[in-house]
């Protein structure tokens, strides 16, 4: 049968970022496919041995928007480690507070996407207005909605200001009814288990075998999480659960997201009640020559900060490796084989941060060219269409 | 479940011909310095064997050689082994590990673009970041890396 | 500037793109069409090709790649397509002026009529930015 090749992207609706994903497709089945990065690198490991250790801090943040905090947080600790030194409580109770709230927004962002992706345009709003709610208590404890600067090798930057905690406590609990309705909505709905179950399996030797990281891996069984491995910040002093499914599939990976949301809620709930007084910043002088790695887990599995010192107040080398880097080629294990339907939505299950990842290729294309982008996004919405009528639903 | 003592001991008596140096930095941090010829074999025991997961492998201009660090976990016991590998700087080169694990195939793909180091036997050398037009044999990440493009503007026209 | 452009900017169809960026200010840009800033009343919506597009939205701090597919799909938009650079690295590559894969700001590659600053700019800045250039379309 003659196959057809589909290219999604560069600039897909879909996905806010540029990537270029070829599909090779046997009338519905997708038979392989290929990933293009580099529409998005920018030299950053370059960058950062131009500037100071403290002000590559500004740099390393502007990786990621989604998740501004992770790299920070890993390349501070990484820092910390040349010397090493450990910073005061204060700052890791501070410093865990913001990465887990940056947890719950960069989670409902990608439900409200995944939403989308489904054709539940309701959710897509829904969760992004809920969504805002925490940004504007991130914005009371940094100052900003996305790009903090609270990271600093040795400490945070600023202190949390305790004027303002009843009110990030109103908000915080001011969300949880909505997502107990939202999680009873979509865990319960027949469609969305038609729709989601068994697509998309990526076997726990295939999770190992790319050393997947995140809820990707933990979806497959994979128990790793570095909060609980190798504990830092305030994650040891908190009491919670690291979730863990069996399946590999998007329902797996959906439902973990959505049980991690409360997760989170715990551990900053319990940070800001437990918050210790004390200094919030070591003030590092020097750095001496050696070498540190500062890892942490970032909303889509772990980030990983190396860096090398050479006595002088610049990084000799940094090397920055954020999560997507290793779950990008899954792709190749758990699209081929599914129908182009469910393409959108497998792609969109390891919630790819492409700046992240600060690559992509290009590839060529060869083959008659039968659907757009857009036209992909058409065809799963299609599919819930269609099961909505099949099954009875509204 | 074997404990820290018990897997540094395994390693260096394994591999006694092939470790140049050990350095145990921290209880989470292991730095070992190995021979190039003996990275798949020492790279596969700790991935396979001892279910390590690997992290990333970090290419480094060291100025007066190359240095690739490949960075491995071993969550039970909380430390992390890096690897450490020193190649001549001319021709930096070493064999490819992406035949025994899949997670290392894209890392070879960028240090090989990025710092000019050759991946023998790697399955699917191509470019990975830079642009079609990035000419070959300038390579970003090396010390002695200077701007080629005579079109770029460096400064903000003020 | 011409009665084409007066009028479609009563109700444009903005295409949003990125040429490499860290995403923050491509948020920023999907919160403007959530039910909390919310421009879908004004008549704005986000398109899913060039060629339905009255507004181009560039972020993003034009690496090697990107730029030439940028020029491409400029080329393919309708004219008159007023383009809008959001956000420091679209403006003049912000913190990536000495990237290696960043040689040339955005307006080298093609015309900006309005930027709008901030890293990243809030929805508001956003919107601001957008109805200073219908006012100033409108002569207003």
């Amino acid at each position: 049968m003659a196959k057809s090749v589909i290219p999604i992207g560069p600039w897909h609706p879909l996905q806010e970022e540029p990537e270029f994903f070829t599909l090779t497709v046997d009338g519905e089945t997708v038979e392989d496919i290929d990933v293009s990065v580099g529409y998005n690198h920018r030299g950053i490991e370059k960058l950062s041995e131009m500037k100071s250790f403290d002000q590559a801090t500004f740099v390393i943040e502007r990786i990621c928007g989604i998740c501004s905090t992770s790299h920070p947080f890993a390349y501070t600790m990484a820092v910390e480690d040349v010397i090493p030194v450990e910073v005061p409580d204060r700052a890791k109770y501070i410093r865990t507070i913001v990465a887990e709230t940056e947890r719950i927004h960069s989670h409902l962002l990608w439900l409200g996407l995944a939403g989308h992706f489904l054709g539940y345009n309701t959710i897509y709003h829904w969760v992004w207005k809920l969504r805002e709610e925490i940004l504007d208590v991130l914005e009371m404890l940094t100052g900003n909605r996305q790009n903090y600067a609270m990271f600093k090798p040795g400490g945070v930057r600023r202190d949390v200001n305790t004027d303002n905690v009843p009110l990030i406590l109103k908000k915080i609990d001011g969300i949880i009814p909505t997502v107990n309705r939202l999680k009873k909505a979509i865990l319960d709905d027949p469609v969305l288990h038609a729709r989601l179950k068994g697509i998309g399996i990526l076997t726990k030797e295939e999770a190992i075998d790319y050393s997947a990281l995140g809820p990707t891996a933990r979806a497959s069984g994979v128990a790793k999480d570095v909060r609980k491995d190798a504990p830092y910040g305030a994650y040891d002093k908190v009491d919670w659960d690291m979730i863990v499914t069996e399946n590999g599939d998007v329902w797996d990976k959906a439902v973990i997201r959505i049980l991690e949301t409360y997760e989170s809620i715990k551990i900053v709930k319990t940070c800001i009640a437990e918050l210790p007084g004390g200094e919030i910043d070591l003030n590092i002088k020097d750095i001496p020559p050696g070498e540190g790695i500062g890892a942490h887990e970032a909303p889509r599995g772990e980030t990983f900060h190396y860096v090398r010192s050479d006595g002088t107040n610049r990084p000799a080398r940094h090397k920055v490796r954020a999560p997507t880097f290793m779950n990008l080629p899954t792709y190749k294990a758990t699209v081929i084989g599914e129908t182009i339907s469910d393409a959108s939505i497998i792609l969109a299950a390891i919630d790819p941060c492409y700046c992240c990842t600060e690559r992509m290729a290009v590839r060529d294309m060869e083959g008659k060219r039968l659907f757009g982008g857009p036209d992909l996004v058409k065809l799963s919405q299609e599919k819930t269409a269609q099961l909505k009528r099949e099954m009875g639903v509204q | 479940m074997r404990t820290r003592e018990q897997v540094l001991k395994d390693l260096q008596t394994r591999f006694k011909d092939d470790i140049v140096d050990l350095l145990d930095k921290s209880p989470k941090r292991v730095y070992m310095e190995i021979k190039p010829e003996a990275i798949v074999r020492i790279g596969s025991y700790i991935f396979k064997d001892l279910e390590a997961r690997f992290n990333i492998a970090s290419g480094v201009d060291a100025r007066s050689h190359i240095e690739i660090l490949y960075h491995f976990s071993l969550e039970y016991i909380n430390l992390l082994i890096s690897l450490r590998v020193k190649l001549d700087r001319e021709k930096p080169s070493i064999d490819s590990l992406a035949n025994s694990f899949k997670a290392v195939n894209w890392v070879e793909r960028e240090m090989s673009e990025l710092l000019g180091i050759e991946f023998k036997g790697h399955p699917e050398m191509k470019r990975l970041l830079l642009p079609e037009e990035w000419p070959e044999g300038v390579y970003p990440l090396r010390a002695d890396y200077e701007e080629w493009d005579k079109n770029a503007i460096r400064d903000r026209g003020v | 500037m011409s009665f084409a452009v007066n009028a479609l900017l009563k109700s444009p169809w903005v295409f949003h793109l990125s040429t490499g960026s860290c995403n923050n200010c491509d948020i920023e840009i999907l919160d403007c069409l959530t039910p909390r800033y919310d421009i879908e009343r004004f008549g704005m919506l986000l398109v899913g090709s060039i060629k339905h597009a009255d507004v181009l939205l560039v972020t993003g701090s034009c690496n090697r790649k990107s730029a030439g597919r940028l020029k491409t799909l400029y080329e393919q938009a309708p004219q008159p397509c007023v383009v809008v650079a959001i956000g420091e690295c679209s403006l003049s590559r912000g913190l990536f002026i000495h990237s290696y894969n960043c040689p040339v700001p955005l307006d080298k590659i093609i015309p900006v009529s309005v930027y709008i600053p901030g890293c990243p700019p809030k929805p508001e800045a956003i919107i601001g930015g957008v109805v200073k250039l219908i006012q100033k379309v409108k002569g207003t």
